[in-house]
């Protein structure tokens, strides 16, 4: 047994240190991007043919991409250069992470005017413009005769009309992105000229009733995200499909016979639909802009000859336009006009406030939870109150006094105690238990209390990452007082937390009901099967929840989940018609949802825990309790719960709080829908930190808010014991665990 | 296991137990299925179904997983399972061997600051990590422990400490004290008596706690993916996010994934509750 131990830990540290970095002699030059596949593979096969110095070439998950950026490169660690879309490049510039292109951008190059505008920033260039993405028209042969000539023009384009079940053009209707295109065709965009909030007005509004028409005649799905606009279209159920380059990268090997084409022109609108243009951009950073190998490796990687590389193997359109297109690739000609009729992607740090208001009133409006104009006035609202400037800078003095003053009340209380007749004796007493806990407690407080206490104090601060000001409370005032709106509105935050606390006790109460009960079953000695119900029962579990959850919101998908297949058998089996829910365009639904999916995530916890501290229980006991005649309610009320109750509490506060905290469930399935309504605390932390224009102090005042609001939740229960069993005149209530036993009874 | 012949159920009894956990196993497994036919099936199915369907079923997606390599040709994927599994296993070791003392101390001695300990320990895990996790960032880059799986390693443990606390005070509270006791009046010191007898008998709950935070650390990937700047050191988490793009979202290698990732946990869990059963069964606990 020991032995085996040994070798484990010898393993495992052998794992840990190993390196495979060996010292070289030149200084790599590092290159961080976000592709996969194809983009990728030509790309690893361009650095592999620059000579200059080693390349290391490092693939990032899109998630993570920019929070990592920002925190790696000021410190040094960061990439000498990397490969982003260049809407962020505004905010790269502020942040000090990108540096002018300078001459590595090949002297002669051309490039397309909108891809080099994407790049200029007040009149210089940051980054080599690599290749342009924007939206398309796709249309299968099979199904379409010839070219469309308008929008209107679809259904004559048909070769024959198409069966029921299936669709005349799916597209991610309820995407910003997407119906960013057509809000253009109608004249109008998502960021006005002055950097105010665009998608308001009668054009914006024409755009949304132009949706809601053709979703009300069956032409398009009411809620395809990418995937199932992929599957409706390669399965032949959608005969028109508007999506990007990564749809034919999906369609790759199959056998779908299919055309790419320019958007063409919305009658009713009068013009053509303007999607967005991402111009993927190579970006240097200080460090590397300063070393004449890397902009070498730049010029390298925005040549001719790797754009023709980047064209003929990832079939990317390249943004230099002194690059001949291949001539027998008609979607590469096709992605090539449409960029002519798209919008460059503003790069105004206003662009990024305006997706969550704009998506949020876009499905709001085609779930037909508002009129398209209520909707709209409600998102620009909305986006003004996200972009209304940082409060004022204010005076540290009070904080400097009152933290003095505690510090001072600290060491007087501190002395009072230690002045204490016995406090000599208790100390010596507490040096050997001291012992056991110094390396856990040096631990906890390094890593766990030093992050905790400085990302707290980000909450009394404002503004922009790089221009952060010192503000006092004004955040906590703005949050508390609901910023000036009613108190109990959409996104307030009294609102947010009754919804959040309604999240945490039905999530508890079914964690523990469901997780008991099972574990309870699975102790019986009588069961023959134990091995494989307790390995399939934790499986929710064993999966990663961020793909269960995504698996959850597939099966509550109104057109196409499971739950409108059950209901659709249930319909048959008795004979009558029910309309397929739409769950998330209601508050009670799409809470239940969240509900659902969160107990099936949690009780496998609960039951092993019942399970692990059912083991601890004797058996006599229960055997005693048998032959004395109590029922098996009686026997598990008044025996069994008394005897797991120990291990069963720190386990359920912990999962009440951790359940509080529980940020993907809600972002995944429901993503707040419908309006934000059930979104959670830490939810709406997250959103004020990565979606509203990265205001972290807001962000860490909601996250010391939360925390409040736990330590108080947490004791409250054991007050009132404590008060209860004074005046039952029970003395000397034990101390150390009393919040958490009172927090779960 | 001699126990089971002496409790009589009747055959009603247990044809309804039974039947209470397969309708628990088919809840339970049902959204997973889903899983299992995206990751096997070559395109979607775009009909509402009530059962998952395997359309063209096709082991591309996992090949595509398992196949990863870098741009030098090395395995890439056997490097995450072999990172994934020993930051995990070492977040468990570290985090258990840290813990146990410090459950024990809770559960046995009074000391000065035990209870503003506990409190805190609790507080720890009220603050939500958006909030810690730049300072983080910037702590382990001071520590020089950036990019590096020991560093990584050291957020797991800390983080797993105070769950790992609890449930093992709770373990130590439940083993009767005389039994260190008997074994101090024979001759050992506390300490010994500790190592020799307070912790053989806790071992089921040291195993169970032991799994929290190997699962913790195992699934974890905002922390892995601020923290390590290497593909060769990401853990398998990290390099499955890298499926989902901005517009380009690959879910059928996501969920294929997601079902490799599980495995090595289910194969834990198998062997770490038939450790449990050994707990009982051997009456370690009763003393």
């Amino acid at each position: 047994m020991l032995r085996g131990w040994r070798a484990l830990v010898a393993t495992l540290v052998a794992l840990l240190t190993l390196s495979p970095a060996t010292a070289r002699a030149e200084e790599p030059i590092r290159l961080w991007h976000a592709y996969r596949g194809a983009e990728r593979s030509v790309l690893e096969t361009l650095v592999a043919s620059f000579d200059g110095a080693p390349v290391e070439p490092l693939a990032l998950p899109y998630d993570a991409f920019a929070a990592k950026l920002q925190a790696a490169v000021p410190l040094g660690d960061g990439p000498d250069l990397f490969i982003d879309a260049h809407e962020r490049l505004a905010d790269y510039l502020g942040r000090g992470i990108v540096a002018p292109a300078g001459d590595a951008l090949e002297p002669g190059a051309r490039f397309s005017a909108p891809a080099l505008a994407a790049v200029t920033l007040g009149g210089t260039v940051y980054g080599v413009p690599l290749s342009q993405k924007c939206l398309a028209l796709y249309y299968r042969t099979d199904l379409v005769a010839r070219e469309p000539t308008s929008f209107e023009d679809f259904d004559a384009a048909l070769r024959a009309p198409l069966p029921p079940g299936s669709y005349l053009f799916a597209y991610e209707s309820r995407s910003a992105y997407a119906h960013a295109a057509i809000l253009g065709a109608f004249g109008a965009a998502l960021l006005g000229e002055g950097d105010e909030f665009g998608m308001v007005g009668p054009k914006a509004e024409a755009s949304i009733d132009f949706v809601l028409a053709l979703i009300a005649a069956g032409k398009v799905p009411e809620s395809a995200d990418g995937a199932l606009v992929t599957a409706l279209f390669k399965s032949g159920k959608a005969a028109f499909a508007m999506s990007g380059p990564w749809l034919a990268s999906d369609l790759g090997e199959s056998n779908v016979p299919y055309r790419v084409m320019v958007l063409p022109p919305i009658v009713a609108a009068g013009d053509r639909p303007r999607p967005l243009l991402t111009v993927e951009t190579l970006s240097l950073t200080p460090r590397g802009a300063a070393r004449a190998v890397v902009r070498k490796l730049a010029r390298h990687l925005g040549s001719r000859t790797a754009a023709e590389e980047r064209m003929r193997i990832a079939r990317t359109v390249s943004a230099r336009s002194d690059v001949e297109l291949p001539p027998d690739d008609p979607l590469l000609g096709a992605f090539h006009e449409q960029a002519r009729f798209a919008v460059p992607m503003p790069t105004s740090p206003a662009m990024r406030a305006t997706w969550e208001p704009a998506e949020k009133a876009l499905r709001k409006a085609l779930a037909g939870g508002a009129t398209p104009g209520a909707a709209l006035s409600e998102a620009k609202r909305r986006f003004d109150d996200v972009r209304r400037p940082p409060p004022p800078p204010a005076s540290p003095t009070p904080l400097v006094v009152v933290t003095a003053l505690l510090c001072l009340a600290g060491a007087f209380q501190l002395l009072r105690k230690s002045r204490a007749a016995d406090f000599r004796a208790r100390l010596r007493a507490s040096l050997n238990p001291y012992a056991y806990v110094a390396l856990a407690t040096i631990a906890v407080t390094l890593v766990v209390f030093l992050p905790l206490i400085a990302g707290a104090g980000v909450s009394l601060f404002a503004g922009q990452p790089g221009s952060l000001s010192y503000v006092g409370l004004a955040n906590f005032v703005d949050i508390l007082s609901a910023r000036g709106g009613p108190l109990f509105d959409t996104g307030s935050f009294y609102l947010v937390l009754l919804v959040t606390l309604a999240w945490t006790v039905l999530n508890i109460f079914f964690h523990l009901a469901i997780g008991m009960f099972l574990g309870s079953l699975l102790a019986r000695p009588s069961m023959r099967l134990r091995g494989f119900y307790r390995v399939a029962l934790i499986v929710p579990w064993a999966v990663p929840n961020y793909v269960t959850a995504l698996a959850w919101k597939g099966m509550f998908h109104r057109q196409f989940g499971a739950m409108t297949a059950l209901t659709n058998a249930l319909g048959d089996l008795f004979g009558v018609t029910i309309e397929p829910i739409a769950w998330f365009a209601h508050f009670s639904t799409a809470f239940g949802a969240n509900v659902a999916t969160n107990v099936w995530l949690g009780f496998p916890f609960m039951m092993v825990v019942t399970v692990a501290a059912l083991t601890s229980v004797p058996r006599e006991v229960l055997e005693a309790a048998e032959v004395d005649g109590a029922t098996r309610w009686q026997r598990f009320f008044r025996v069994t719960l008394p005897m797991i109750r120990p291990s069963l509490l720190p386990a359920t506060l912990l999962g009440a709080i951790w359940t509080f905290n529980m940020f993907n469930v809600v972002f995944l399935v429901s993503g707040g829908d419908p309006d934000g309504k059930t979104d959670i605390l830490v939810s709406e932390a997250y959103r004020w930190a990565f979606t509203r224009q990265a205001q972290y102090g807001y962000a860490a005042a909601y996250a010391v808010l939360i925390f409040l609001l736990l330590s108080g939740l947490t004791r409250l229960p054991s007050l009132i014991a404590r008060r209860r069993s004074r005046d039952r005149g029970a003395g000397g209530a034990p101390i150390a665990f009393e919040a958490a036993e009172g927090g779960a009874a | 296991m001699n126990h089971e012949g002496k409790e009589r159920v009747s055959w009603l009894e247990a044809a309804l137990t039974n039947l209470v956990m397969v309708v628990a196993v088919a809840l339970t497994l049902y959204p997973v299925l889903w899983v299992i036919a995206l990751a096997l099936s070559k395109s979607q199915s775009p009909e509402p179904r009530l059962f998952p369907v395997i359309v063209d079923r096709t082991t591309l997606h996992f090949e595509e997983v398992i196949g990863s390599h870098d741009a030098s040709g090395a395995w890439l994927f056997a490097r995450w399972v072999l990172n994934s599994l020993a930051v995990a296993a070492a977040t468990a070791v570290v985090g258990i061997v840290l813990a146990v003392p410090a459950g024990y101390a809770l559960a046995r001695f009074d000391f000065v600051g035990k209870a503003a300990g506990v409190r805190a320990l609790l507080a720890s895990q009220m603050f939500p990590t958006v909030a810690s996790l730049i300072p983080l960032f910037f702590l382990l880059h001071a520590l020089g422990l950036l990019n590096t799986r020991s560093g990584l390693v050291l957020c797991y443990a800390a983080t797993a400490i105070p769950f790992a606390i609890f449930q093992l005070r709770a373990a130590f509270e439940a083993i009767p004290p005389d039994l260190e006791e008997a074994a101090m009046v024979d001759g050992a010191t506390r300490f010994q008596a500790f190592l020799r007898v307070v912790l053989p008998a806790a071992r089921p709950a040291i195993a169970v706690t032991g799994l929290f935070a190997f699962m913790s650390a195992y699934n974890e990937f905002i922390l892995a993916a601020t923290l390590l700047g290497r593909e060769d050191m990401f853990t398998l988490p990290v390099a499955l996010q890298r499926y989902v793009g901005e517009h380009d979202q690959n879910w059928p290698a996501f969920a294929a994934g997601a079902i490799l990732v599980s495995a090595p946990v289910m194969a834990l869990f198998y062997l770490v509750q038939r450790h449990l059963v050994a707990g009982l069964t051997a009456g370690a606990v009763k003393g």
